[in-house]
């Protein structure tokens, strides 16, 4: 057992102190808020990290950290539960959100109040529920997130935002309507809440309500989709992604893995190989809609020419490809689609980092920034120890820009030698080897159209992606100067280099993905570790509490 | 009863779809409410319809099932009532910012031409 007890619920409870704390701070003195924010995302990766090893370390079996939040045994009250799949996508969460807040300390963070505290509560909500093991809680924490977004997608004001704002939170609302239902039916037909209960319950349940516990999983599934950005409910993507700010749109790339990640929890656990007649559940469906969701993606980069669209459509391109991946469901596409969840996230919010550096650039240097950087408060000490690092230019960013767009292409696109041609590669064999080897494959047609996709949409990417850099980096006209600023640069390179140490390390990550995988492909012993957690004994047990009250 | 919930639910929610998918934001805004008072009837009929049986532990009555009614359902929607009504009054916040920005409730920000 860990040697921390309580570090599995670390990752939920520090971003809420830290958010506390900021508002206590007030609205005035955003510096050190910022500062704050930051080193609160730098120890969140840090304890992330920890997790990480600490499940690693376990082995092959028995690597599962199970937190019982009110000291209440497993189907009665909420669990967290750390195991390998939620240990990485903390650690991807911690890396982004720090970039994300190093990045938001120069301009964004000041553009209005409470962008700070409205971070820390987004993270709160993403790490909650990649660690929750509650059905309800899930929810709740999907709304916490949501909530912090809405917040954090209209910071900066403005018409555009406003506007898909609107849609934005509209479209989630009524999502979280369809995640409520779900939650309700299924609970009606298996009678609990927490995800192990429910995966050991799914087998059992009679064959007059399975119709019914179907419906409640695909309203489920629909609300996931709809965050995972499936195609045709993914309109609502592109415009809100565009006009958010930079630091909050690199977060959003998460907020799309979220909604991949809970189908990837609940339907290898719940709907898994071994769950009788309600195995693999829609898995054919997930295939269809991750290839339309790909070809949509790919098809809109070609379409589009902003920069800020072109990323949006290529986080669509990875959440067609990991849908797919989910739906194949062999734990080689899995394990691949992995390494491509970290890769493709990892360049995603590099590029929408990047993207505002070069739109600040095209602009004419600093015509944007000046409208957002206000004249600092009476009170904001800026000139003393933060004046030297948030303001110091740095001498070449032209070709600082230039080189780090050639990196993200390079990354989206999937080339060699980076992490985005190692994923795809991955990807590629998983898919091809079952129909190469000629066994039993469940849908030989599907692996070819995904293979046929993947270069499709790499070699599209490849297009735009020099295109863009032509139009933005050659065909100037003697540009002035853009003001790169120095906690600008260091967010973008830290992602650069993230994708770097993935395609250096790559061994031991997609050791850790198969790793992974091998532990999705075995549902029991989840359900098991979830089951086998003891209340800490004590005098004094904490008296009954409803199940899943905030 | 359970007939007359079940219309309940199918009305609010039926008029809840109908008033999302028009052009003026505070019809949206109305049929989102109407959707989640829907989806909370929804989750609270999840439990038992019954009739004075309180989830309560009462010295003398039996503990099982049959003489109480099942208090989760309840705790869910006491929560899903309070997110609800939070983010529906975020929503109405930028509806506000939204008329005033754009000087029309259209859910585009535009008039339409027709």
């Amino acid at each position: 057992m860990p040697t921390l007890p309580h570090l599995v619920v670390a990752p939920v409870v520090l971003p809420l102190v830290a958010a506390m704390l900021m508002l206590l701070l007030g609205s005035r003195r955003r510096v050190l808020a910022s500062v704050i924010n930051a080193a609160a995302a730098l120890l969140g990766l840090g304890v992330a990290a920890a997790i990480l090893w600490q499940v690693d370390a376990g082995g092959d079996r028995g690597a599962t950290a199970v937190y019982l939040a009110s000291n209440w045994e497993a189907p009665f009250g909420i669990v967290l539960v750390a195991d390998r799949l939620s240990a990485l996508l903390l650690v991807l969460t911690g890396t982004v959100a720090f970039s994300a807040a190093l990045y938001a300390m120069s301009a964004w963070g000041r553009a209005g109040v409470y962008f700070h505290p409205l971070f820390q509560l987004l993270l709160m909500g993403l790490n909650g529920a990649f660690l929750t093991g509650d059905l309800f809680n899930l929810f709740v924490f999907f709304e916490v997130a949501l909530a912090a977004s809405y917040g954090l997608h209209l910071h900066g004001s403005g018409t555009a935002r406003v506007k898909s704002g609107l849609h934005y939170i509209a479209v989630n609302l009524v999502a979280s309507s369809l995640f409520l239902i779900g939650i309700a039916v299924v609970y009606g037909i298996t009678g609990t809440l927490t995800m192990a209960d429910i995966a050991a319950t799914v087998p059992q349940v009679a064959d007059a309500d399975r119709g019914l516990l179907h419906a409640g999983a695909a309203l489920l599934a629909t609300a996931f989709l709809i965050k995972a950005a499936m195609w045709p409910v993914n309109f609502w993507l592109v415009p809100t992604y565009q006009a958010a700010s930079a630091p909050v749109a690199a977060l959003f790339a998460l907020m799309t893995r979220l909604g991949v990640y809970t189908l990837l929890r609940l339907w290898t656990l719940c709907f898994s190989a071994e769950a009788g007649a309600s195995a693999r559940l829609g898995a054919d469906l997930f295939v269809v809609g991750g290839l339309a969701t790909l070809l949509f993606g790919t098809i809109g980069m070609i379409a589009d020419r902003p920069l800020a669209r072109v990323a949006g459509f290529s986080i669509l391109v990875s959440s067609g490809t990991l849908l797919a991946a989910l739906g194949l469901g062999s734990e080689a596409a899995l394990s691949a689609a992995l390494y491509y969840l970290l890769s493709a996230t990892v360049a995603a919010s590099a590029l929408f980092l990047l993207v505002e550096q070069i739109e600040r650039m095209a602009s004419g240097g600093s015509a944007r920034l000046a409208e957002l950087d206000p004249e600092p408060d009476e009170d904001t000490n800026l000139d003393d120890a933060e004046m030297p690092l948030v303001g110091r230019r740095l001498p070449i960013p032209l070709a600082l820009l230039g080189l780090g767009f050639m990196i993200c292409a390079v990354l989206v696109a999937g080339l060699p030698p980076l992490s985005g041609f190692v994923a795809k590669l991955a990807l590629l064999s998983a898919v091809m080897r079952p129909i190469v080897d000629g066994g039993p494959t469940t849908a030989p047609a599907a692996g070819w159209l995904l293979f046929a996709a993947l270069l499709l949409s790499g070699l599209v990417a490849l297009v735009v992606m020099a295109k863009a850099g032509i139009r933005h980096f050659w065909t100037s006209s003697a540009p002035p100067l853009p003001p790169v600023k120095f906690v600008e640069a260091l967010p973008i390179l830290l992602l650069m280099l993230a994708g770097v140490g993935l395609t250096l390390r790559a061994e031991d990550v997609l050791r850790y993905a198969g790793a992974t995988a091998r532990e999705l492909a075995t549902p029991a012993a989840y359900v098991e570790a979830v089951f086998s957690a003891d209340p800490r004994p004590g005098p004094t047990r904490p008296a009954g509490r409803a199940e899943a009250a905030p | 009863m359970e007939a007359i919930l079940a219309l309940v639910i199918g009305v609010l929610a039926g008029s809840g779809v109908w008033l999302v998918l028009r052009p003026r934001t505070f019809q949206v805004v109305l049929g989102l409410v109407l959707l989640s008072y829907a989806v909370n009837l929804f989750i609270f009929s999840v439990g038992s319809l019954v009739v004075a049986r309180p989830p309560l532990v009462v010295p003398g009555a039996p503990t099982d099932l049959a003489h109480h009614s099942d208090p989760v359902p309840q705790a869910l929607v006491l929560t899903a009532i309070v997110i609800g009504f939070a983010t529906t009054a975020l929503f109405l916040v930028v509806l506000l910012a939204s008329r005033g920005l754009h000087r029309t409730d259209h859910v585009d920000g535009l008039e339409d031409f027709a």
